[in-house]
C-alpha cells in the first residue's frame, strides 16, 4: 500500500499560539538559535491501489474541502512510497 | 511464543513464574496455586496480579475501613452502600443521587494532562454504571509548594487535563479545592469527584446473572495503554533513579466518554441491561471476574472477539489492558439486537465477547483453548487481607508539644494589617480563579452554585426545583497533628460548607490518601483517620457510601501528609432558597455563629506568617456542627439571611474578605468583647459561620439563634468600600482584590 | 401554530439540552434534530448549540460540518431560514462558509469560562431585533478555540456592511481580531457567536442573568409576525 502524506499548515499571516509556545520554551530547555516555530498538522494516508493522478487528484480535493481548512491553512499532499 | 493454556498449566507445574515482577508476594503466588489446586496460566497470574494489588483489593485498608459498615448511623436515604462502583442515596421525589471521590494521584505525576484527564473519565464512568447521568464534576487538588518548579509543570497539566476533559463531556465543574504544600512535591493528589443523578427504578447493579445472557463489551477499542499500570503505577513507590521503569499511561478520549454516556443511558431507558460494570484499573481482568463474582453463575469469554487497536497484543494484555471509555454489560439475547442498534445509532462499537454460565467458574479462551479457569470470588472479592502493623510515631508528642499558640502574634495594628494581606494573598488563601475559569461551570443549565462558593449546587428537577449541593474539604495539616481529629475536621467542613449553601447534608464519599502502609506511623495515621471519620459519620447521621483509598503518597522514606478528603452531598428542596457567599446588599448585619478559641495549630496564619505546623487542632464539636447547619438550613428556608460563609482555614478575616469581594461591598467589623483583634481574625475555630442578615429579619434570627443554644454575635455591618475592624485598621477592598487575585497568575500564566 | 425551532445534536454537542429550554423558556416549541437525519422536521429556524462536536478532533466543528443534517440546513439557510450558531455552532457555520473568517485556538491557549461583557452591534437580525444597538449584555462564555481570524479585507467589509454583530467588552478574552464575538450573514438570518446566550435565560442559573433570552424571543417574534 502506498502513503500519502498532506501536511496542513496555517497561513503565514495566522497567529499559531501554539506554536510561540513551544518557541519560548525552547532557550528554557537549553534548545538556542531557533528563530521561529509554527505547529502544523500532519495526515498519513494509506491509499488502497494505485496512487496515479486521478487518486492524488481526489486527495487533494480531500485536503481542500476537509483536511485543511483554507480560510486559515494551506496544506502540501506528497506521495511516499 | 506458546499459549499458555489451562491444559499447559497443568503439564507443567515447575515452570518459574514472574510472580515477583507483577508484584505478588511469595505468600500470595502460594495461595494461587492453591486455589487453584496448580500453577496459574499467564493470564490468570496477571488477573490475580493486578486484581490482588494494593489499588484493587484494599488489602492494607479493608480491616479499617469495616468501621463504616459497622458504625452506619440510622439513616433512611441509603439506597446502594459501600461494595457497588458508588452508593446512593435518597433525594425524595422519586430520585436518586449516586457520587464518589477517587484518586488518580501517581498518573497524574507522571503524565499530568492525560492522568488527570483520564481520573475525571473513570469516576464518571463510575456513576454511569450505577444508572445515572452524571450531573457535575469536582476536583480536590494537592500540589508542592507553589513556587517549586515542578508545580509549574504538574499544575497547568492537571488542570488542563481534567479541563480538556470535563469540558468535552459537558459535566459542569462545580467544586474542589486547590492546596499547595511541599509534602506533596512530588506526591500531587488528583481526586476526582462526580455526581449523578436517576429516579429510583433506574438504579443498575455490577453483576452478571441469568445463565445464557450475553457479556457485551462496548466503547473504545483496546489497545496496549497503561497494561499493568494499575498494580505497578498504583502500589510501587516511585523511584527517581528508574525512571525506564515507568509504564506507559493510558490516554483520554473524551469524545468516546461523551457517546458512551449518552449510548448507555439511552439502553437504560429501555431497559436493556441485566448487570452492567464501567472498565477501569485492571480492564477486563477487573470487570469479568467483578461481574461474575458479584452475579449468581459463571462466566465464558472468547478474548479473541475483544476489538483490538492493536492486533499484536497477547491475552495477557488484553486481559490487564486499561484503555480508557470501554463499559461491560450483560444482556439477555432477545435484548441484544436492540442495544447493538443503539450503539451504532451513536457510532460505538460493541461486541458480544461471552455469556454467562449456570457453572462456578470464569472461563476465559483465546482462539477455542482454554487460558483461565477459576472462581471468579477468589479474584474479585476475597484477595489478601493484611491487619499491617501502626504505632504512634515517637515524633507524634514532640509535635503536638510544639504549641503555635506561643508564636509571636502581631504587635501592631500595622503588622495585623499587614499580616490579613499576606494571609489573603498566599497561595493556600488566593484566588483560585486563573484555575476553575478553565472549567466549565454552564454546561448542562442547572448549575445554582459553584466555585468560589461553599459548595456547588445543581437543580436536578426543573419542575419542582429540587437541587443536590456538594462540598469536598481536607485539611492535611491538621491531620498530621491528629489524624483522628483532622479526619473529623474534614468532614465537619465539608458538612458545614454543605449546611451554609441552604442545603441538608445526606451522606459522604472519602478520598483517603496516605503514605506507604508498610510504614506503621502511616498505618498508625490512617487507622485514626478512619476510626475518626466513622465516628463522626455516625454523630453526624451521614453514612459513608463509598469511596477509594490511595496508599504509597511517598517518596523514599518522607509520606505526604495524612489526606482525608471528604465530599459531602446535600439535598435542598428548592434551589431558589440558596445561600450564596456574597455580601451583596449595603447595611446587612454581619453575625459570627459559634464560639472563637484561641486555636491557632496548623492554622493558615501559622503556616503564612511563620512557617510553622505544630501544637494540637481545633478541637471538635460535632453535635454543635449538627446544630449550626440545622441553623443555617432553616435560616435559608425561612428567609432570614442572604448570605452565608463557612470558617475554616484563614479564619474569619479569610471569609469575610472571600464575601466582601464576591459581593464587590464593604463591611465594618467590631471586635466583640472578650476576644482580642488578632484571635478574633485569626483563629480556626470550627464548629462556625459568619452570616449576612436583613435587619428587618435580626430579631427573629437573634430569636431562633437563642432559643437553640447557638452563640450569634454580632459583628459588624455591610457597609462601604472597604474591610475595616473598628479601632485598628482599614484596607481598600480593591486592596484586597489585587492582593489575593494575582497570587496564582503570578506563579502560573 | 405554535412556533418551531429545531436544536441539532451531533455527536459531541454539549449544550443542545440547554438549547431547547432557552427556546421552550422563550415561549416556542423546541424540536431535537438528529445530525443524520436530513429532514428538519419543519422547524422555522434552527439553532446550533455548543458543545465539542467529534470532539473538536481535525479543527472544531471541520467534521460536523459534512453531516446529513447540515446539507439541509445550509440549503435552507441560504433560502433565508434563520440559523443560530453558539460556541460550536458559529466554528460549524463558519467551517459550512455560511459565515465569513475561522475560529482558532484562544491566544491565551487555555480554555476559559467566565461570564462575559458583550455590545450588541447590530440589533436588526433575525436574532438580535429585541436589544438595541450598542446595548451591553453579559453573557457566559466558555471555549477552547475562540479567537475569530478573518484576512483584513473580509473584516473591512463586515464593519463597513455592520455585519460585526457583537463585539467584547471590558478586555478581549481570547484575541478575536478587532474583539469581534458575533457576526452576521448579509441577509441577517444567519448568526453566529462564541458566547453562550441559551446559559443566561434563567434568574439563579449560570451567572443568574437573563440577558441571553433576547436571542429567542427576538427570533419567535420574527417568526410569528412573518
Amino acid at each position: 500500500m502506498a502513503r500519502v502524506v498532506v501536511d496542513v499548515m496555517l497561513k503565514p499571516e495566522i497567529l499559531d499560539p501554539q506554536g510561540q509556545a513551544v518557541q519560548r520554551a525552547l532557550p528554557r530547555l537549553g534548545f538556542k538559535g531557533i528563530a521561529d516555530v509554527r505547529q502544523g498538522k500532519r495526515f498519513e494516508l494509506e491509499v488502497e491501489g494505485p496512487v496515479d493522478d486521478a487518486a492524488l487528484a481526489r486527495i487533494h480535493e480531500m485536503a481542500e474541502t476537509f483536511l485543511a481548512n483554507t480560510v486559515i491553512e494551506d496544506f502540501v499532499v506528497k506521495v511516499e512510497s | 511464543m506458546t499459549l499458555d493454556t489451562v491444559k499447559h498449566a497443568t503439564e507443567t507445574p515447575d515452570v518459574e513464574q514472574p510472580w515477583a515482577e507483577l508484584g505478588l508476594k511469595e505468600d500470595e503466588y502460594a495461595r494461587i496455586r492453591e486455589i487453584l489446586g496448580r500453577r496459574p496460566t499467564g493470564a490468570e497470574l496477571a488477573m490475580y496480579s493486578v486484581m490482588w494489588s494494593e489499588h484493587c483489593s484494599y488489602k492494607s485498608s479493608k480491616v479499617h475501613l469495616k468501621q463504616f459498615g459497622e458504625k452506619t448511623p440510622e439513616n433512611d436515604a441509603m439506597l446502594v452502600g459501600i461494595g457497588e462502583n458508588a452508593g446512593v442515596v435518597d433525594v425524595g421525589q422519586g430520585y436518586a443521587v449516586t457520587f464518589k471521590v477517587e484518586s488518580h494521584n501517581h498518573p497524574s505525576y507522571i503524565e499530568p494532562y492525560q492522568g488527570a484527564a483520564t481520573g475525571v473519565g473513570g469516576i464518571v464512568r463510575d456513576i454511569l454504571a450505577m444508572g445515572a447521568r452524571p450531573v457535575a464534576v469536582v476536583d480536590p487538588l494537592r500540589f508542592g509548594a507553589a513556587d517549586h518548579p515542578d508545580t509549574r509543570r504538574v499544575l497547568p497539566g492537571v488542570v488542563a487535563g481534567i479541563g480538556g476533559y470535563g469540558n468535552c463531556l459537558g459535566l459542569p465543574n462545580i467544586g474542589g479545592e486547590v492546596v499547595f504544600d511541599s509534602c506533596y512535591q512530588g506526591n500531587p493528589l488528583v481526586n476526582a469527584g462526580c455526581i449523578g443523578v436517576m429516579k429510583h427504578e433506574d438504579i443498575h447493579l455490577a453483576k452478571a446473572s441469568g445463565p445464557g445472557n450475553k457479556v457485551i463489551l462496548y466503547g473504545a477499542r483496546t489497545g496496549g495503554d497503561g497494561i499493568g499500570g494499575v498494580s505497578v503505577l498504583a502500589s510501587e513507590t516511585f523511584d527517581d533513579t528508574k525512571p525506564t521503569k515507568r509504564p506507559a499511561v493510558q490516554v483520554g478520549d473524551p469524545f468516546q466518554e461523551k457517546l458512551l454516556i449518552e449510548c448507555t443511558l439511552e439502553i437504560f431507558k429501555e431497559k436493556l441491561v441485566a448487570g452492567i460494570q464501567d472498565l477501569g484499573g485492571a480492564g477486563l481482568s477487573c470487570a469479568t471476574s467483578e461481574l461474575a463474582s458479584a452475579g449468581s453463575g459463571g462466566m465464558r469469554v472468547e478474548l479473541d472477539t475483544v476489538p483490538l487497536r492493536d492486533a499484536t497484543l497477547s491475552p495477557e494484555e488484553i486481559l490487564m489492558s486499561e484503555s480508557q471509555e470501554r463499559m461491560c454489560a450483560i444482556v439477555a439475547p432477545e435484548y441484544v439486537d436492540r442495544f447493538m442498534e443503539i450503539c451504532e445509532k451513536w457510532d460505538v462499537i460493541a461486541t458480544v465477547i461471552g455469556e454467562v454460565t449456570d457453572g462456578e467458574r470464569l472461563e476465559i479462551f483465546w482462539h477455542g483453548e482454554q487460558i483461565v479457569d477459576v472462581p471468579p470470588r477468589t479474584v474479585a472479592h476475597e484477595g489478601p487481607v493484611y491487619n499491617r502493623p501502626y504505632a504512634r510515631p515517637e515524633w507524634q508528642d514532640a509535635l503536638q508539644a510544639d504549641d503555635a499558640g506561643k508564636l509571636p502574634r502581631p504587635a501592631s495594628a500595622e503588622e495585623l494589617r499587614a499580616q490579613v494581606l499576606q494571609l489573603v494573598a498566599h497561595p493556600n488563601q488566593a484566588s483560585k480563579a486563573w484555575i476553575t475559569d478553565q472549567y466549565d461551570r454552564f454546561v448542562q443549565g442547572n448549575t445554582v452554585l459553584a466555585q468560589p462558593e461553599d459548595a456547588g449546587m445543581v437543580r436536578i428537577d426543573e419542575e419542582s426545583n429540587l437541587g443536590v449541593a456538594m462540598a469536598t474539604d481536607g485539611n492535611g495539616r491538621y491531620a498530621k497533628l491528629d489524624p483522628y481529629t483532622g479526619a473529623q475536621l474534614a468532614l465537619a467542613e465539608a458538612y458545614r460548607n454543605v449546611a451554609a449553601s441552604g442545603a441538608r447534608p445526606l451522606a459522604i464519599s472519602d478520598c483517603l490518601n496516605f503514605g506507604s502502609p508498610e510504614d506503621p506511623a502511616v498505618m498508625w495515621q490512617f487507622a485514626e483517620a478512619t476510626r475518626g471519620l466513622a465516628d463522626g459519620c455516625f454523630q453526624l447521621g451521614t453514612p459513608v457510601t463509598g469511596g477509594n483509598v490511595s496508599l504509597y503518597n511517598q517518596t523514599g522514606e518522607v509520606a505526604i501528609h495524612p489526606t482525608p478528603v471528604v465530599a459531602v452531598l446535600g439535598v435542598i428542596d428548592d434551589v431558589n432558597r440558596r445561600t450564596p457567599i456574597a455580601f451583596a446588599e449595603e447595611g446587612q448585619l454581619l453575625y459570627l455563629l459559634g464560639d472563637t478559641r484561641e486555636e491557632f495549630g496548623g492554622s493558615a496564619w501559622s503556616e503564612v506568617v511563620h512557617q510553622h505546623l505544630g501544637g494540637l487542632p481545633p478541637a471538635v464539636d460535632l453535635d454543635r456542627e449538627k446544630l449550626l447547619g440545622e441553623i443555617l438550613i432553616s435560616a435559608s428556608r425561612d428567609g432570614m439571611i442572604d448570605a452565608a460563609h463557612d470558617l475554616s482555614d484563614g479564619g474569619l478575616v479569610q471569609a469575610v474578605v472571600e464575601s466582601c469581594l464576591r459581593g464587590g461591598k464593604g463591611a465594618r467589623l467590631v471586635v466583640p468583647d472578650g476576644l482580642d483583634a488578632f484571635t478574633f481574625l485569626f483563629s480556626e475555630s470550627a464548629g462556625r459561620a459568619v452570616v449576612a442578615v436583613p435587619r428587618s429579619e435580626e430579631l427573629r434570627f437573634t430569636d431562633m439563634c437563642g432559643a437553640r443554644g447557638l452563640p450569634a454575635t454580632r459583628i459588624g455591618v455591610v457597609d462601604g468600600t472597604e474591610v475595616e475592624v473598628q479601632g485598628s485598621f482599614s484596607v481598600p477592598l480593591e486592596e484586597l482584590r489585587a492582593a489575593h487575585e494575582a497570587t496564582i497568575p503570578g506563579l502560573l500564566a | 401554530m405554535t412556533t418551531r425551532i429545531g436544536v441539532v445534536t451531533f455527536p459531541g454537542t454539549l449544550d443542545d439540552r440547554d438549547a431547547l429550554r432557552a427556546v421552550r423558556v422563550a415561549g416556542a416549541e423546541p424540536v431535537p434534530l438528529w445530525h443524520r437525519d436530513k429532514d428538519l422536521h419543519q422547524v422555522d429556524a434552527v439553532v446550533l448549540a455548543g458543545g465539542f462536536s467529534y470532539g473538536d478532533y481535525l479543527r472544531a466543528g471541520a467534521i460536523s460540518r459534512f453531516s446529513p443534517v447540515m446539507e439541509t440546513i445550509i440549503e435552507q439557510a441560504k433560502a433565508g431560514m434563520p440559523v443560530l450558531g453558539i460556541c460550536n455552532g458559529f466554528q460549524i457555520l463558519t467551517e459550512a462558509h455560511l459565515l465569513p473568517g475561522a475560529m482558532l485556538r484562544n491566544n491565551h491557549l487555555h480554555f476559559i469560562c467566565r461570564d462575559q461583557k458583550l455590545r450588541v452591534e447590530n440589533a436588526q437580525t433575525s436574532w438580535t431585533a429585541d436589544y438595541s444597538a450598542g446595548q451591553e449584555i453579559s453573557v457566559p462564555l466558555k471555549n477552547m478555540d475562540g479567537r475569530y481570524v478573518a484576512d483584513e479585507r473580509t473584516l473591512d467589509e463586515l464593519e463597513a456592511e455592520g455585519r460585526v454583530a457583537f463585539r467584547y467588552l471590558d478586555g478581549n478574552p481570547n484575541g478575536s481580531l478587532r474583539d469581534i464575538a458575533g457576526i452576521t450573514n448579509a441577509a441577517g438570518n444567519v448568526v453566529g457567536l462564541m458566547p453562550h446566550p441559551e446559559h443566561a435565560v434563567e434568574p439563579l442559573i449560570g451567572t443568574g442573568g437573563t440577558d441571553g433570552l433576547g436571542f429567542f424571543t427576538s427570533i419567535l417574534k420574527k417568526l410569528v409576525t412573518a
